[in-house]
């Protein structure tokens, strides 16, 4: 029997999709039970897995036996506006899932870079935040729990459904991030936030080296922006950067905190509905885009570095939070050289997304500090032990 | 190896006065902050540096003897003890401050800092450590990061694991590795997210990063009482569902706020309130505070409170703070021996499990008062008993157990803040099948294959199913305490 033969038996007809063009066979589990079933039998059979949501933001390129998709994951199977908390299959996209929470009054405070129709499980995996992690934390922040399968088709729940938690070792936090490395994720409790009632984004036009100045008062007046992000003029199809601030909460407090900002530009809510949605896809447009987290007042040092090095013509950075997002054309000798120079800095470089062959020889993660490798690799085989997901996680 | 000989070998790292090998000194550590767990360490060991942690964390790895690493012993989940045949290496003399990095809003220390001096230490500057235990006067940071401490302010500021950026850790080998970075960005997997509330199984902590809040400019502080329970969880679930993140938002019912009242932390809670709400609000602007604070007073008056007042000045806000802070202390008036219990629910459900846990004391003839974290649904109902009667022992095991599926049931889990440690260790199976236990186990196994750490505590080893040893071929199976009397 073929692979696709076996898995047609195990799974049903229902569950295979038309394969991509590299003709590697395209699954759907239809549950979190089947995904299971997969994956041992693919440990067992010695297959090799790749893993995709919708497709649209990590290439399906990478060599496998065959592809999980999963995108027939895409229940809510509960909202609960009054906790504030949802609890949803990890294919569902983030645009249908956004549309659910808000019929309920419920909102979940993430802006990842990718389209609109990207996965939850795909944002949750490879914890890519956006410009609301300046207000909201990290994609980590927003997680009560999560269920995944492992490499060998064992189904694991870490975390619950409620607002804290310490009942044993925090699993969560080891899957947001692990790019996969560490099993399927498959279902996602999450910390919601009420529908804000006031949702305003301002901008302000100008040079890199003043708008990161403004962005450091900002920070500094005790303002508490949802997002403070600096963009690149190709970014923010402006002729200059761009400074954007976006408040949210209670009319009131959005109110008093506009009257702090100055000079800023407000834009109509159609226009700030596009500009954050035009920053998010573009970066699912060049062929790499990476991130690095340094602290707050090395930005301005850490913006010059990537200009000297790879270029910023497509960049956006919450210069407050460290944290910065580059997206272009380049190559796996500057990644590798510019992921050195930072390591020295005590600046990780996490690869988000490129095409295989960047992804394997520089890794997602690489340049560890001394001494975290061997655990990460420990991690690895304990959770996928014949080694059946296709992960790049350390480079060559 | 004997006691004797291994205390020698200790002195000869930390110095003779910092080995407690005496009976009469071992006992002082033989509890932590919850009174129905006892054991006796076989050696206490106090380093004052990290050298001399790594030494003995050496010399325990060559000898295969387990240890508990240990904070100020503040726990509640009797987490921090060791028996006989393991060391238990208290941490409290590592009490250094090693930076506080202002601009990058970050402080560097040892575990030994009390939690209480690090914000004290950072005010000067316009910042806070925001996660505030009740304990903070005594607790350390390496005790809130080994259980991921919360506390009330946790509500809009995040728990211990919102709040570390990066640590330096020693494993059970000895062997020293970094944990995150300056910025809080993780060098691939979060080993950091991992290794907080970890409770000691996967090493020691030498320094921790972590991040700290500006201090707010404007707060409200609010106390509205009520005259039936109910009510009052219904304001909870009301301000939350309007929006409104409050910096803090407590409950204290009919037995706790009497305790607090007629104790020495008398704050002026109304003797004869079902129940009182503390709903702290804060931010930059203090005409926008004030606007919420107005918007929080109508919900509540909307869900039935009685009165809302605000504090009119700073002494004010502090003692009803006090009231609510040393509301454990307070309830010392009530019984000779208390049990602080932890668990959490969803928010919406609080009226009815309030409910529950009454008619659990009444049927146990227990008095439970309830003090705890509203706005996360996070329950303290601490059951007053007398440790001397048996019978009662029994009566509060029980209580307890049905307290914790009451909450499960409903949704929630068996701790929100204290941790598993020894006492919760029996309803982890109530909350985690054997698949995900072995997880846990496997995992702690890739930090401490031989189970040496603070052996013994957060999973049950014999609810868990198997997970390949051949993940890590150097793992043998823990071996029995090698440390004889």
């Amino acid at each position: 029997m073929t692979i696709l033969e076996k898995v047609t038996a195990l799974l049903g007809e229902g569950a295979v999709l038309e394969a991509g063009t590299d003709r590697v066979p395209r699954i759907a589990p239809g549950s979190p039970d089947a995904v299971a079933l997969l994956l041992g039998t693919a440990h067992q059979e010695g297959w090799r897995v790749r893993i995709e949501g919708a497709g649209t933001w990590l290439p399906s390129d990478a060599p496998a036996d065959l592809a999980l998709t999963t995108r027939r994951l895409d229940r809510v199977p509960a909202v609960e506006p009054q906790d504030l908390t949802a609890t949803a299959e990890a294919g569902i996209g983030l645009d249908q899932l956004r549309q659910q929470l808000a019929d309920r009054g419920a909102w979940l405070a993430v802006d990842p870079p990718g389209l609109a129709g990207r996965t939850l499980g795909s944002i949750v995996a490879t914890a890519t935040a956006g410009p609301l992690r300046q207000g909201f934390g990290p994609i980590k922040d927003h997680l009560l729990g999560v269920t995944f399968v492992t490499g060998d088709g064992r189904m694991v729940q870490s975390g619950g459904r409620v607002m804290k938690n310490v009942a044993g070792y925090d699993l969560t936090r080891l899957q947001a991030g692990g790019f996969g490395a560490f099993g399927v994720i498959v279902l996602v409790h999450l910390r919601l936030r009420a529908l804000p009632r006031a949702d305003v984004t301002h901008v302000l036009e100008g040079s890199r080296d003043e708008l990161t100045q403004v962005a450091e008062d900002i920070a500094a007046s005790g303002l508490t922006p949802a997002a403070l992000e600096l963009v690149s003029p190709a970014l923010a199809r402006r002729d200059r950067w761009v400074l954007a601030v976006r408040l949210v909460g209670s009319p009131t407090l959005v109110a008093s905190d506009e009257a702090g900002l100055g000079r800023f530009a407000k834009l109509r809510a159609e226009e700030a509905h596009s500009f954050w949605m035009r920053l998010a896809e573009g970066f699912a447009v060049r062929p790499v885009t990476f991130r690095i987290g340094g602290v707050p007042a090395a930005s301005d040092e850490l913006l010059d570095l990537l200009q000297h090095q790879v270029g910023d013509e497509w960049i956006s950075a919450a210069p407050a939070a460290g944290a910065i997002r580059w997206s272009g054309e380049t190559t796996v000798d500057r990644l590798q050289r510019l992921r050195r120079t930072l390591a020295a800095l005590e600046v990780p470089l996490t690869l988000e997304r490129a095409p295989w062959p960047v992804r394997t020889a520089v890794g997602h993660f690489g340049a560890y500090r001394e001494g975290a490798g061997p655990l990460v690799a420990g991690l690895r085989r304990t959770f996928d032990p014949g080694g059946a997901l296709v992960v790049a996680t350390d480079g060559a | 190896m004997s006691t004797a000989a291994l205390a020698d070998d200790l002195r000869a790292i930390v110095g003779p006065r910092h080995v407690r090998a005496a009976p009469a000194e071992r006992v002082t550590y033989a509890m932590d902050g919850l009174p129905t767990h006892r054991r006796l360490p076989g050696v206490v060991v106090l380093p004052g540096t990290r050298e001399e942690v790594i030494a003995v964390i050496r010399l325990l790895a060559a000898l295969g003897i387990p240890f508990v690493p240990r904070g100020a012993g503040t726990g509640l989940s009797g987490g921090a003890l060791a028996d006989d045949g393991a060391v238990l290496m208290v941490l409290t003399r590592l009490n250094r401050i090693l930076k506080i990095d202002a601009p990058n809003r970050s402080a560097l220390v040892e575990p030994g800092v009390v939690n209480a001096r690090l914000s004290a230490a950072t005010r000067p500057h316009g910042l806070h450590y925001a996660p505030d235990p009740s304990s903070q006067s005594a607790c350390t940071i390496g005790g809130n990061v080994a259980e991921n401490a919360g506390g009330p302010h946790c509500l809009k500021y995040g728990v211990t694991a919102n709040h570390i950026l990066a640590l330096e850790v020693v494993l059970a080998t000895g062997e020293t590795l970094v944990l995150g970075s300056p910025g809080g960005e993780p060098w691939g997997p979060d080993l950091v997210g991992l290794f907080v509330g970890s409770e000691g199984n996967f090493g020691v902590a030498t320094r921790i990063s972590v991040r700290l809040t500006p201090l707010p400019r404007a707060v409200r502080t609010l106390l509205a009482d009520f005259m039936a329970l109910r009510a009052a969880g219904e304001g909870v679930s009301a301000i939350i569902a309007a929006g409104i993140v409050p910096a803090a938002l407590e409950m204290m019912d009919q037995s706790c706020i009497q305790a607090v009242e007629d104790s020495v932390y008398a704050a002026g809670y109304p003797r004869d309130a079902a129940a009182v709400l503390l709903v702290e609000l804060d931010g930059r602007d203090d005409g926008a505070v004030a606007a919420e604070a107005d918007a929080v007073t109508a919900i509540l008056k909307q869900a039935g409170a009685r009165g809302v007042r605000g504090a009119k000045n700073e002494a004010e806000r502090e003692r009803l703070w006090q009231g609510r802070k040393k509301a454990f202390g307070a309830m010392g008036r009530l019984s000779r021996d208390l049990v602080v219990q932890d668990a959490v629910v969803p928010r919406s459900s609080l009226p009815d499990v309030l409910e529950t846990i009454a008619g659990i004391a009444a049927r146990y003839s227990l008095v439970v008062s309830n003090v705890f974290h509203a706005g996360d649904g996070n329950l303290h109902p601490n059951i007053s008993f007398d440790a001397t009667d048996e019978a009662m022992r029994v009566r509060v095991e029980l209580a307890s157990a049905e307290i914790m599926g009451a909450c499960i049931a409903a949704g929630g889990t068996i701790t929100g803040e204290h941790g598993v440690g020894l006492d919760k260790l029996r309803y982890m199976p109530l909350i985690f099948d054997a698949e995900s236990l072995g997880a846990m186990l496997a995992v702690r196994r890739v930090f401490d294959p031989e189970e040496r750490v603070n052996p013994g505590k957060v999973v049950p080893v014999h609810a868990c199913r198997e997970w390949s040893r051949s993940a890590n071929p150097g793992a043998a199976p823990r071996g029995q305490p090698v440390l004889a009397q």
